[in-house]
C-alpha cells in the first residue's frame, strides 16, 4: 500500500500540552553539543533576558515529532516508516522556547506528492503557548520509497 | 560568552566560525534518548543493513543540531536564531569502533540591515561531500 494522497490538507486538533522540562532541555543540549551557558545555567539565560534556560534551535523537533506521530502512526495514512528518509527540516522561532513553556501543537499536512515511486510528505507543526502566543513553526519533509522503488 | 556582532561591521562572505564534530555510536545513543528518535537505523548495525544502509547512520537531526552551534557561539545568544532550515543530502555512516568527523563552516550569506537580520550559510561535509544542503540560519542581531 502506498502513501494515502487524500491526507494532504488535513489539520489535526490541538495536542495535549507538552511541558518543556529544564533537565530534559539540558540533556538535549548536551546531546547536540550545545554548550552555550544559556542552555544550562538559569542565571546566564536570565542575563540575556530569557525567563529560564533556552532551548537549542532544533529542540522543537522533540515536540513536533510527537504531533507528527498522529499522521505517521495512522495505518490508513500508508507511511511505512522503514521506507522513510528525512528530506528537509525547518524551524521558524517566533520567540525562543524555554524551560517551563507549556506547548500546544497543531499538525497540518501541507502536501503529499508522488512521483516515480517516491512520495514526499510535508507536515507543518504550529507550536503555541498556553495563552495562544505563537512559539515556533516546524516544517518537515519525509521521502517515502514505494514498495518496488 | 562573546558579545553580539554589530550588523554594520559584517560583510557577505565573511566566515563566522568553523568546527569539527566528532560522532561516535555513543553520541547517537545519547541523541536517540534525548530526542525520542529511537529508530534502530541509528544504533543497530544489523537492522540498518537489513533496510539497505551501509551501516548505522547518524540522525540527520543530530547533524543539524550540532552544525548550528557555530552560529550560537557567534551570536552569543541562542535566542537570536529566528529561522534554521536544512536539506538532508547524504547520510553520515558512524563506524564501531571508530568515529566520523563532520566539518562545519559558517559564512555570512546575506545581510538585511533594515530587518536587523543576517543569514548565515553553513557548509557541512563528511569525507569532503555535503551532508546538509541549503543549511541556512537567520539570526536577529
Amino acid at each position: 500500500m502506498g502513501v494515502n494522497l487524500e491526507y494532504a490538507g488535513r489539520e489535526y486538533p490541538p495536542t495535549a500540552p507538552y511541558v518543556v522540562g529544564r533537565e530534559h532541555l539540558r540533556d538535549f543540549a548536551r546531546a547536540v553539543g550545545a554548550d552555550h551557558p544559556a542552555h544550562h545555567d538559569v542565571e546566564a539565560a536570565r542575563a540575556l533576558g530569557h525567563p529560564d534556560v533556552v532551548a537549542p534551535p532544533t529542540f522543537a523537533v522533540v515536540i513536533a515529532q510527537r504531533a507528527e506521530a498522529q499522521l505517521i502512526e495512522d495505518p490508513a495514512a500508508g507511511i511505512d516508516f522503514s521506507r522513510v528518509v528525512h528530506a528537509e527540516e525547518r524551524f521558524t522561532h517566533h520567540r525562543p522556547l524555554h524551560a517551563g513553556d507549556e506547548v500546544v501543537t497543531v499538525l497540518h499536512v501541507d502536501s503529499i506528492t508522488e512521483r516515480a515511486g517516491l512520495a514526499m510528505v510535508t507536515t507543518r507543526c504550529e507550536l503555541a503557548a498556553a495563552d495562544g502566543a505563537r512559539l515556533a513553526t516546524v516544517v518537515s519533509t519525509l521521502a517515502v520509497r514505494g514498495a518496488d522503488a | 560568552m562573546s558579545a553580539r556582532p554589530a550588523i554594520g561591521d559584517l560583510e557577505v562572505g565573511q566566515q563566522i566560525g568553523a568546527r569539527t564534530v566528532t560522532v561516535t555510536r555513543a553520541h547517537l545513543v545519547h541523541y536517540a534518548g534525548a530526542s525520542g528518535d529511537r529508530n534502530p537505523i541509528h544504533w543497530n548495525e544489523r537492522f540498518a543493513r537489513e533496510v539497505g544502509l551501509p551501516g548505522v547512520i547518524a540522525h540527520g537531526m543530530f547533524t543539524m543540531g550540532q552544525a548550528v552551534n557555530v552560529v550560537t557561539d557567534w551570536t552569543g545568544d541562542p535566542g537570536a536564531i529566528v529561522d534554521y532550515g536544512v536539506r538532508f543530502s547524504r547520510p553520515v555512516p558512524v563506524p564501531d569502533p571508530g568515529e566520523a568527523l563532520v566539518e562545519v563552516t559558517g559564512v555570512v550569506g546575506a545581510i538585511d540591515a533594515e530587518a536587523g537580520t543576517v543569514r548565515v550559510d553553513l557548509t557541512v561535509t563528511f569525507e569532503g561531500a555535503k551532508v546538509l544542503a541549503k543549511a541556512q540560519a537567520v539570526v536577529r542581531l
